[in-house]
């Protein structure tokens, strides 16, 4: 038995696999009576929604990101008012579940707001409580960045953390102020490391937007999740409606994992390369600790081709794919990402 | 050699981490164009003093001066903090472990003090990096990444970046002990050039007793915290006047 499947390649069996859990799961629908036919005529209203998960995840995650830079900055500055802002912020909304804190931001402010107007009329414009009367996905933009935001905070800090303290010491050597070493040399670094998990924090917010359908949307701005229980509970059909939004969730996030991965190992593979084993003529320089402060290991053995091009890193997403194919069959099994941080692990 | 025109003044210095006293009292005075050797075992405050030269760290007590800029050890206050930059504009320093910017080129490195912190146009930044970078050596290099270069031309970038900001001192700080043997000599003879070259200004932390012999005007032996014995090349190799200095030059010759 284990002999004659030996030679069957291992991603075979997992396709096989796959394919044997598929037919359970539709032999499933099928004995509910799974109806195919009203899918086909919904899954475009449903889908309609991607629209709003896809538009709530980017503007929450830019807003996640410039609170993470800040957040991370005042983590690590000695300014108390800064350290102590950030430290309220973060502990504020991790500690606190998300869908609190939605609900706090749909219905809490435009309460506070009316009140502070009646208590301060002469100081507050009459419109002061309409700017806080927020619209579902309005409100879910600002939490999600919020949310996000606090837990990206670690990322980015461990990542500023990761540049060596050399590098810094460079820096003001030079002269340079606070603001021109974070600027010109530490933040170029530590955004090359915080790239990859900036993109998983992403895949993971386009599923909480789902979050928001508790708060009930108008017709125009539902986003996926909300179209699909709308529809589901319309016709009597929650389970098809159910998994046409699963699907959809599914589709999306397979998608973006696999430019996410993709982008994960062209920006560890920034400072710190294999030799293309097609090369005739190599120059190995195995690298010692003492590289210039690569920020991580440098000492894994890695080797680098001396007669490579060389490469931008400060533009990280900016790299040659040619490159990168070449030296596939020298890696480890898993990309290694140079000071890897501690992020929120996923469900 | 004191003949007033003294660069680096370190007056009454000392430095304390935690209740660990690593300096008890340093006063040295560095004259335009002389190349101070500081040499002793480890732990004996030698690169503290040169951290402390240009306030990477704070000294606990005393007084640096370097090119008219005078400041007292102790807290930082906001102003001080300016008058910090401004002295280390005039001292470049040469790290042990290289510390080149690695997602810059050799050139921009170079370029990068007179650009960010001098204010000065890129294009005359740019001539003034390849004509630095021809100081040592690596003219031919300047596009390429750190990464891509030897532990010794490294170390001759990282130089370069440091004399690109026409320093009136230029303190290394071991600047060869995380090299392999066989770079060792291309850092040196840098070095060496630009103290008969260039007649530099240079206070220099190592244990390479052969380039002091041959560079440096004076040596100083530090021991304990303290500079034990100082004297001219000559002086501390022929006429070593303490055993700790003998014991040390015997261990490293």
């Amino acid at each position: 038995m284990a002999l004659r499947s030996a030679g069957v390649p291992f991603r075979v069996k997992v396709a096989a696999v796959w394919a044997v859990i598929f037919a359970l799961l539709g032999f499933l629908f099928w004995s509910a009576s799974f109806d195919n036919q009203w899918i086909r005529e919904n899954i475009g209203f449903i889908a309609r929604g991607l629209l709003f998960t896809i538009l709530i995840a980017v503007f929450g995650i830019v807003i996640a990101v410039i609170l993470a830079l800040l957040g991370a900055l005042g983590r690590l500055s000695r300014n108390p008012v800064a350290y102590g802002v950030s430290g309220f912020y973060t502990s504020f909304f991790r500690g606190t579940p998300l869908i609190v804190q939605l609900f706090l931001f749909y219905l809490a402010m435009p309460r506070t707001a009316l009140n502070l107007v009646d208590k301060f009329p002469n100081f507050l414009p009459q419109n002061f409580a309409q700017f806080f009367t927020l619209e579902a996905f309005q409100v879910g933009i600002i939490v999600l960045g919020l949310n996000y935001g606090a837990y990206m905070t670690e990322i980015f800090r461990a990542g500023i953390q990761s540049v060596s303290h050399g590098q810094s010491e460079a820096a003001d050597a030079l002269g340079m102020s606070y603001r021109q070493k974070m600027r010109r040399v530490v933040l170029p670094q530590a955004f090359r490391v915080v790239i990859p998990p900036t993109g998983n924090e992403f895949i993971a917010m386009m599923k909480d937007t789902a979050l928001i359908s508790v708060l009930g949307q108008s017709i125009e701005s539902m986003e996926l999740f909300r179209r699909a229980q709308l529809i589901g509970n319309a016709d009597v059909k929650p389970l098809e409606a159910l998994v046409t939004a699963a699907g959809l969730y599914w589709a999306l996030t397979a998608i973006f994992t696999f430019f996410q991965s993709r982008l994960e190992r062209r920006v560890s593979k920034g400072y710190v390369r294999a030799v293309a084993p097609t090369r005739t003529e190599r120059r190995k320089v195995v690298l010692t600790g003492a590289a210039g402060g690569a920020p991580h290991g440098a000492a894994s053995g890695y080797a680098l081709d001396a007669s490579d091009a060389p490469e931008d890193v400060a533009a990280a997403g900016h790299t040659h794919a040619g490159t990168f194919e070449a030296i596939e069959p020298l890696e480890p099994d898993e990309p290694e990402i140079p000071g890897h941080v501690p992020g929120r692990e996923h469900q | 050699m004191q003949n007033g025109q003294a660069i680096v003044r370190v007056e009454g210095l000392h430095k304390s981490f935690g209740s660990l006293e690593v300096l008890k009292g340093i006063d040295m005075e560095v004259d335009k164009g002389e190349v101070v050797v500081i040499f002793g075992r480890s732990g004996s405050g030698k690169s503290t003093l040169l951290r402390c030269v240009n306030f990477l760290e704070d000294p606990t007590e005393g007084t640096i001066e370097v090119s008219g800029v005078r400041l007292e050890g102790g807290h930082r206050t906001r102003q001080k903090r300016e008058q910090i930059r401004q002295l280390r504009t005039h001292c470049g320093m040469v790290f042990q472990q290289f510390n080149l910017f690695p997602h810059m080129t050799a050139l921009q490195n170079v370029m990068e003090g007179p650009v960010t912190v001098k204010g000065l146009d890129e294009g005359q930044c740019r001539a003034i990096g390849i004509e630095t970078l021809a100081k040592v050596g690596l003219a031919d290099k300047a596009d390429e990444y750190p990464i891509r270069l030897s532990g010794g031309q490294q170390q001759r970038v990282a130089i370069a970046r440091a004399l690109a900001m026409e320093p009136d001192v230029m303190l290394f700080d071991e600047p060869t002990s995380a090299l392999d043997p066989e770079l060792i000599g291309e850092v040196l003879s840098v070095m060496t050039s630009l103290a008969t070259d260039l007649h530099k200004t240079m206070m220099v932390v190592t244990h390479e007793m052969g380039f002091a012999r041959e560079v440096a005007d004076r040596m100083a032996f530090f021991h304990e915290g303290v500079i034990l014995e100082e004297g001219t090349p000559d002086e501390i190799f022929r006429k070593t006047q303490f055993p700790e200095t003998k014991r040390f030059l015997d261990a490293v010759l």
